[in-house]
């Protein structure tokens, strides 16, 4: 896989020909384990509770609240009508309320996340295993835009 | 019993999960396998028994993790824990800030920066390239991100290469990562110790 075929590179607009394309290439295999950590996250083989069209509408929820567009569109084509989960500004999905709250509290307010939180999740249902597999999720979401953020920045766009 | 840790600090807290971690003995063969290809296979931290939950991350994220730290060339070491502490900062994750300061004095063979950075935060009397690399991690770290051109010019305008720039891009996002896990499942504590 070329270090530029990845959704992250996609995402920041870097190319084989662009002006940090030396630098992108000395780092080749960050780009593909990085796509595989998507794969991993994004489309698990055992997905618990969250099934890969679930994952990719709070991938594309997470990205639109941190302002970014482009990985916000390539997440919400994989969504099949989950139009809802994938807009920050709807947060009233009755089903996924508690879940929600969650997600974007992790991905926006880390700091402020306490016990209870975790015990929130536990009173509602969340089994322990899959509290984890949404952490990797909203965790995974985060270092993907700050990534694609980043590399706009070096070629000299703006974030 | 143990208290839970609030303050910044150096030296390294022990974690306590806020789930019950896999047990070894009732493990699949799948989580047996991934638990190896950790740093630290002789006995297997809680940390990482909570993460064997999703091995399929745990699996992928170990040797994404020593890359973006550890591989040969582009940004120092030193530096790239730099990026690590500003967005353990950022987050208030305690114990992953107390494992890359401590790594970073030891590189550095100094306590100097990290006793600033700890004491002043982003008005740390830092050396010109470290107070570029730090202001630009700690931005970055924001959420939403808050790096701007300004903050590539300065990394510039101190000497640090695309290489370099592109280092520090990747491990202060990946703090992004593993402050997401280290400090929404867990706590760092300390054993009380006896009055």
């Amino acid at each position: 896989m070329s270090p530029f075929d990845t959704t992250t590179s996609i995402a920041s607009g870097v190319t084989e020909t662009g002006p940090i394309a030396e630098a992108i290439r000395t780092r080749s295999n960050i780009f593909e384990m990085t796509q595989a950590a998507e794969d991993a996250v994004l489309r698990p083989k055992e997905f618990g509770a969250f099934p890969h069209d679930f994952r990719a509408a709070l991938a594309a929820r997470i990205a639109a609240h941190a302002g970014d567009a482009n990985l916000a569109a390539q997440y919400a084509n994989c969504t099949s009508g989950m139009a809802d989960l994938s807009d920050p500004s709807h947060n009233s999905a009755e089903d996924h309320k508690v879940l929600i709250a969650f997600v974007d509290k992790t991905s926006n307010a880390t700091k402020d996340i306490s016990a209870d939180d975790i015990s929130l999740l536990q009173s509602s249902g969340v089994s322990d295993a899959d509290i984890v597999r949404l952490c990797e999720l909203v965790a995974f979401v985060a270092y993907q835009v700050r990534v694609a953020a980043g590399l706009r920045l070096l070629q000299g766009n703006k974030a | 019993m143990s208290r839970v840790i609030h303050k910044f600090t150096r030296r390294v807290p022990e974690w306590k999960p806020r789930v019950k971690p896999v047990e070894l003995n009732s493990a699949t063969p799948e989580q047996l396998n991934a638990l190896k290809v950790t740093p630290s296979n002789t006995k297997v931290s809680s940390y990482v028994l909570t993460l064997a939950h999703d091995v399929e991350s745990l699996t992928v994220r170990s040797p994404l993790f020593n890359a973006i730290m550890y591989d040969k060339g582009g940004m120092s070491r030193a530096e790239r824990e730099l990026g690590a502490i500003a967005a353990s900062m950022v987050n208030r994750c305690i114990y992953c800030a107390a494992v890359h300061a401590d790594r970073h004095a030891q590189l550095e063979k100094s306590t100097e920066v990290t006793d600033q950075l700890f004491a002043q935060g982003v008005n740390a009397d830092l050396s010109v390239r470290d107070a570029a690399i730090f202001a630009f991690a700690y931005k970055l770290s924001k959420a939403p991100p808050e790096a701007g051109p300004e903050d590539i010019a300065a990394l510039r305008d101190a000497g640090l290469s695309d290489e370099e720039i592109l280092d520090l891009i990747l491990s202060s996002s990946l703090f992004g990562w593993a402050n997401r896990l280290m400090h929404v499942l867990g706590d760092p504590v300390r054993p009380e110790e006896a009055v």
